[in-house]
Formats: structure tokens, sequence, C-alpha cells
């Protein structure tokens, strides 16, 4: 399969770009054990100390929880070991991680502080042993007193293309999501429950008790905005999240886990993921959290060449990363390889002003304009003029542009930009 | 990590859906192609050295002009070459070289680069260059003196100029298939409509032009018509006249749909096609000009900007 989609033959219409199906005959997903040491990235917050080297030697079991920054951020220990590196991680955007590394011992031992308290679940048991589980559930969303979540979404569709992971979650681990649905809601104020699907698989989960929604097959149909906006009817203001309006979304694979958890008092530490090799060929794997993803790629034989991307997510939305030694995340939803000749190369080229951007936008920008501001570095205007806040991010637009201008990048940019100005902005005030 | 191979990264996404400027000039072109070469067929020789100069030299200045301005070379993507086949196409075939040349100069220089090059021209850089030389030589632009030693087995006058000097009884005899089919005298690459009208559909069908632009340009074209035509018969042609004659589907299909200078909103759209075909006709109808078209659509250029402020609501605003 080519990377790059030619246009249609005919052009007139959008482009067709349809969520991949999770195959018919689905073999189970490869289990990946990590070769060496495993690495997990904890977000360090700007304000934050220098990295406490006392921890290094110190020993983990699996599913330990660790916290650097005393702020009540943890992240989980996939394996038992001793910790051998910290060290600092630059990530993008201005966020900086903290890398730990963990040299896994023979012997795996797990942590028994959920055990002790799991016949008994409670929210806070929830945000203390699971926010860093797979599917980066956001537990501290539902525990948020001001923004009361009325209703949970759980996610069994991707967002992004040629991903199948969470479909085949909700597909395979019907038991586990049922149960994380129950727990989640009895220990939150959760009162609805529903459930996304693919539109033709709406029948198909009568073990799942919860109000089935089907989303349409056509990219970016699944992102949360239009999900809000296309079937609750619920139209998200520009700028705002969905849970200001009670709304939580959780991947399938987060809920499970957390129903996982619960029955049997272990933290889950494994990743689901689908790994989409440079043919457009899929298979599923589940690694631990904190893998390299040079072993995933190894496990399935996949040869990488100088001049590759490997981009953790799908190939609309992913991030490409620079090392082969980039671990495996608990949101990493997929790893995509991509050869060399068939990633696309942007250009310097101005916009023509064709108006295909414009055309496609879920969001109803005028990209067309807002562009010559982004380039120009005028992110306040944008916002004012231009709606750059109602951008939900599909990156339809940089795939459509006959110029290659790398608008979704100008647009996260010129977002970040705002954000950290409104953040100064803030703390001089 | 010895082993280390080096990746690439970039941002987000890693698709494209394979679209090029040069695709798009090489479509324009190619549509162009049977009105025009049917122009040659009509005028012999001099057509052809027309377009062959036009389009050779508006790729010249345009590399001329990059190269002066230190600007990155841009003629490989072809533009240049849709600028100046569009401009030869609505020349008479016997202007001179100099003229040619003078008026890829307006077209390019002029209208598009001193505005920052491809996709910055406000203006569409073609019609600028009519427009100018039509103003400057009106007697080298008029069909009917500079068509004067051609042998046509069909009214050797310029149907505009014709309806414009003796009302419309003039043009009776006139059939509309005749004209549809390119028996008519006027611009090189305008006079056959059937080859224009193909190519504007495969324009269309290729997502290169919006249909929304002709559309609104016919009809406002054919309503204006129709209105003067109603109210006086005798003086005003039928709109299916002006549909066929002059610059009108080449207009609407190559000059109005111009990407920088038309808007791409559905309304504005509608908009810009139906001001610019009925201002066409006021100018033909009551203006100084036998065929105006061009005035017409630069003014429609110039309210573009205003028109595109017509704009849905982006997704979660209010008010």
């Amino acid at each position: 399969m080519r990377m790059t989609k030619s246009k249609p033959l005919w052009g007139m219409g959008r482009p067709r770009l349809e969520y991949t199906q999770l195959p018919a005959r689905t073999d189970r997903p490869e289990s990946i054990r990590p070769t060496g040491p495993v690495t997990l990235l904890h977000l360090r917050p700007a304000e934050a100390k220098a990295i406490p080297a006392a921890k290094i030697g110190e020993t983990v079991k699996t599913g330990q929880k660790l916290s650097l920054c005393g702020n009540g951020d943890y992240i989980t220990s996939p394996v038992t070991g001793a910790i051998a590196a910290l060290t600092p991680f630059p990530g993008s955007f201005g966020r900086s991680y903290t890398a730990v590394t963990i040299a896994p011992a023979p012997q795996e031992v797990f942590d028994d502080a959920l055990q002790a308290v799991h016949q008994t679940p409670s929210l806070a048991a929830a945000v203390d042993f699971l926010a860093a589980g797979p599917g980066l559930p956001g537990l501290h969303r539902l525990a948020d007193t001001e923004r009361p979540i009325k209703t949970l979404v759980v996610c069994g569709v991707d967002q992004d293309l040629l991903v199948f992971t969470q479909q085949y979650v909700l597909s395979a681990r019907g038991h586990d999501i049922q149960n994380g649905i129950r727990i989640l809601k009895q220990i939150s104020g959760i009162e609805e429950v529903v459930i996304l699907t693919r539109k033709e698989a709406v029948q198909g989960f009568g073990h799942i008790v919860g109000r089935m929604v089907g989303v349409d097959q056509r990219y970016p149909s699944a992102l949360p905005p239009l999900v809000m906006a296309g079937l609750f009817g619920r139209v998200l203001p520009a700028g705002r999240t969905c849970e200001e309006l009670g709304f939580c979304f959780m991947s399938a694979e987060a809920v499970a886990s957390i129903g996982a958890a619960f029955s049997t008092g272990r933290v889950p530490v494994n990743k689901l993921l689908t790994v989409i090799y440079k043919d457009g060929f899929a298979r599923l794997a589940e690694a631990p959290i904190g893998t390299p993803i040079s072993d995933v790629l190894k496990h399935f034989g996949v040869g990488i060449a100088e001049g590759d991307r490997i981009v953790i997510g799908g190939p609309m939305r992913g991030t490409a990363v620079f090392s082969l030694e980039h671990p495996v995340q608990p949101d990493t939803e997929a790893l995509l390889v991509l050869d060399a000749e068939a990633a696309v190369q942007v250009s310097e080229y101005p916009c023509i002003n064709c108006g295909e951007c414009v055309r496609v936008c879920p969001a109803r920008m005028q990209i067309n304009l807002l562009v010559r501001y982004l380039e120009a570095g005028k992110y306040e205007e944008a916002e004012e003029a231009y709606d750059l806040d109602a951008c939900i991010e599909c990156g339809l637009c940089s795939y459509v542009c006959v110029s290659k201008i790398p608008i979704l990048q100008y647009i996260t940019l010129a977002k970040h930009e705002l954000a950290r100005m409104r953040r100064t902005e803030s703390l001089n005030a | 990590m010895p082993d280390q191979k080096k990746l690439v990264v970039s941002f987000a996404p890693f698709w494209h859906n394979g679209s090029r400027i040069t695709d798009r000039s090489r479509q324009i072109i190619l549509a162009g192609l049977p009105a025009a070469l049917y122009g040659v067929y009509r005028f012999g020789i001099p057509a052809l050295g027309v377009l062959a100069l036009a389009v050779s030299s508006a790729v010249l200045w345009e590399l001329a002009f990059t190269r002066v301005a230190k600007r990155p070379v841009s003629v490989g993507d072809g533009t240049a070459a849709v600028i100046g086949l569009l401009f030869g196409m609505m020349l008479p075939a016997t202007l001179p070289w100099w003229a040619v040349i003078t008026g890829t100069f307006l077209a390019i220089v002029v209208a598009r680069q001193i505005y920052g090059g491809v996709g910055a021209n406000p203006f569409n850089p073609a019609a600028v260059a009519v427009a100018i030389l039509m103003l400057a030589w009106k007697e080298r632009m008029d069909f009917d003196t500079a068509l004067v030693n051609y042998a046509f087995d069909f009214p050797a006058a310029f149907p505009l100029a014709a309806v414009k000097a003796f009302g419309s009884g003039a043009v009776k005899d006139l059939s509309f298939a005749d004209l549809f089919l390119g028996r008519q005298v006027g611009g090189i690459g305008t006079i056959c409509g059937a080859g224009l009208f193909a190519g504007g559909v495969y324009l269309i069908l290729k997502g290169v032009i919006r249909w929304e632009i002709p559309v609104s340009f016919l009809a406002g074209m054919a309503v204006t018509a129709g209105i003067f035509h109603a109210t006086d018969p005798a003086r005003f042609a039928s709109p299916a006249f002006h549909l066929l004659t002059g610059f009108s589907l080449f207009g609407a299909f190559f000059l109005a749909t111009e990407d920088s200078s038309s808007p791409v909103n559905f309304i504005p759209m509608l908009i810009y096609g139906a001001v610019v075909g009925s201002i066409a006709v006021l100018i033909r109808n009551i203006g100084v000009f036998a065929e105006g078209l061009v005035f017409a659509v630069l003014v429609g250029n110039l309210i573009q900007p205003l028109l595109d402020k017509i704009r849905p609501k982006a997704l979660g605003k209010v008010g």
C-alpha cells in the first residue's frame, strides 16, 4: 500500500479517508517482552527541582508507583528491577520529561498495594494506582468536583487511520470493559455510559451493557469534538473541553484495565498497540509500557533503513520519534513504520488560495486566511479573527494542501505559543 | 546505542493526497488546449506564433524576475505557462510580437510578481494584461481591425461589436451551433465554445476549479442579458448569443476561476460568479467596450476579499 494516497481520478468530492476496520480474523496480539532495560517517561513540571539522583539503584516491583516530582503525578513500573538511570528527556513543544530506566531482575514480583484495597473499589484508590495505566484513563477528571462528569464515553473506535487497537479491545475484552464500567459508575457520579463503536458493529456487542452509539467510518468522525457535535448534539464551544460539558472520553482499553485491575488486584502494565509495517500490513502487539520500540519492531522482523520514519500513532495525527529506543507509552495506540520514500515532504510554497482546506475542514475554519497569519507569527489575530481555537487537529488541511504547507504544525505551534503567553501573563499579573 | 539508524522526524500528518501545483497547471493547460488548437486551425500559423510567444515569454519573464529578485525559482510549477497560455488565447491572431511580450510582462511581473508571486496576486494576471493592452493599443486588440485580412467562410465580423453598432438584427443570421463550434471571429482560444466547455467540465470533474463559479457566472450573464433582451429585443442580443460569443465561456471556466483572485466559500463563489457575469453583460450592452469581460473579472477580483467575509461559523463558535 502506498503511504501517499493519490487523489482519485476524478477529484471533485472530499477525500474519502476511512477508518480501518478490525480485520475479521485477527490473531491474538503478540506478547512482547523487553529484551533489556525499559524506559518510562515521567513528565517534569516546569517548577520541578533537579532530578533526585538518590533514587538510582532503588528496586521496584511490577506495578509499583514511582513519583519523582512530588506533585502527585506518578508512573507505574511495568517490570521488577532496579532503577538504572534517571536522565532528562526533552519532549516536543517545550515539555520535559525524566527518563527513568529500569533494568529488569530475573524474578518478577508484583506490587501488592492495590491488592489490599481492590475488594472495595473507590475513586481514591483508582486515582492512586491506575492513573498511569494503559490508555491513560485520566481518572482525576472524575474526581473534579467543580466539573462533575455525568456521561462516560467509552471509545471502542480508534481515532486515527490504520489503527484497530481499541476496536480489538472492545471485541475481545468485553468482560473487563463490563467490569470497568460497573466500577466507574460505582465510584463516581457518572449517570450515563455511552460506548462508541463502528456504525456497522452497533448490533454486535450484546455482552456489554451500555448505550451503543455508531461512529461514521469516515475520518475524522471519531474525534471527540465531532462525536460531541454529531452524535450527542452538544457542540463543544471553541477552546472548551468535553469535561466542562460533563463528558469524559476514555478508551476502551483504559476502561478494561480498570475493570481488570479491581478484579485481580494487579495494576495493568501492558499496552496493546497496532504495529503497521511499511507495506500497510498490520498486527497487534502487547508489550509492557516502557518497552523500547526497537524490541517491538525486532519481534516482528521489521527492518528499519536510514531515513525511515517511525510514527507513534497513526498517519494523520501521530508523532514521529527520532530514536528506536523510544519507549512504548501508556497512550501509544500504534506504531507506524514509513519508508523514507513514502513519507510526505512539506514545501515552502505559499498558499495558492485553492480552497481545498476550507472545503475539507470539519470545523469549518477559514484556513486559507488563517495560514497567512500563522506564517507571519500573528497568533493572537489568528485566534480572534480566524477561529484558531476551533481546530480539532485532524490534519485534513495538510493532507489536501496543494502547496504542501505544514498547516497542522503551524496550528499546533500557534496554540502552544498562545498557551505559553497566557501562562506567562497570568504569572506576571 | 552503537547501531543507531538515523530516522527522519516530521510533523503529522504523514500522508498527503498527492495533489501538486504542477499537476493543477498541467490540467489547466490540457483543458485549454482543445480551444487553443482550434484557434490555430482557424487562424493558422500566426495564431500558433502568438500562443508560443505568449507561453515562452511568460515563462522567461517569470524566470528573469525571480532571478533578479532573488526569489526561489518557480517556473517549474507551470503557473507562468498557464498565465501565458490563457493570455495568448484571448489575443487576436495578428498581434505583433512586441505587444505579446509586453502583455506577458504585464501579466507576470506587474500583475503577479510584484504582489509576491504565486498565490499572492489580487487580480487575474492574464485579465490584467489584456485589460491594459485593450486600453493601450485599442486598434491592435480590436478583432475586426486585426483580422481584416482573413477570409472566413462565416460572417467576418466580431459578433459583439456588430451588435453594439447595429443592434441585434445584425447577428440574427448567426446560428448558435456555429457560434458554439467556433465559426466566429474572436480571440485565438476563445471562439471555440465546444472546446472551452469541454475543458471547463474536465477541470470541474478533476477538482481543479469549482462548479459554483462558472455556473453562477453563466447564470448571472444569462439573466442580465435576458432582462436587457426583454426590454429592447431590437437593440440587445439574446442571452444565448451572449453566452456563446466573445470571452464568455473562456471567462467562466478559465478567467474567473483563477485560484488566488477568486473566493473559496460556497455563497461567496456564487455571488462572485453572478456579479462578474452580469457586469460583463452591462459593459457589453451599455458600456464603452464591445467585449469588456476582462474588466468584469477585475471588478470581481476587487470584491473577492469582501465576499470571503461571508463564511460559515466555525465549529463551536457562537454569536
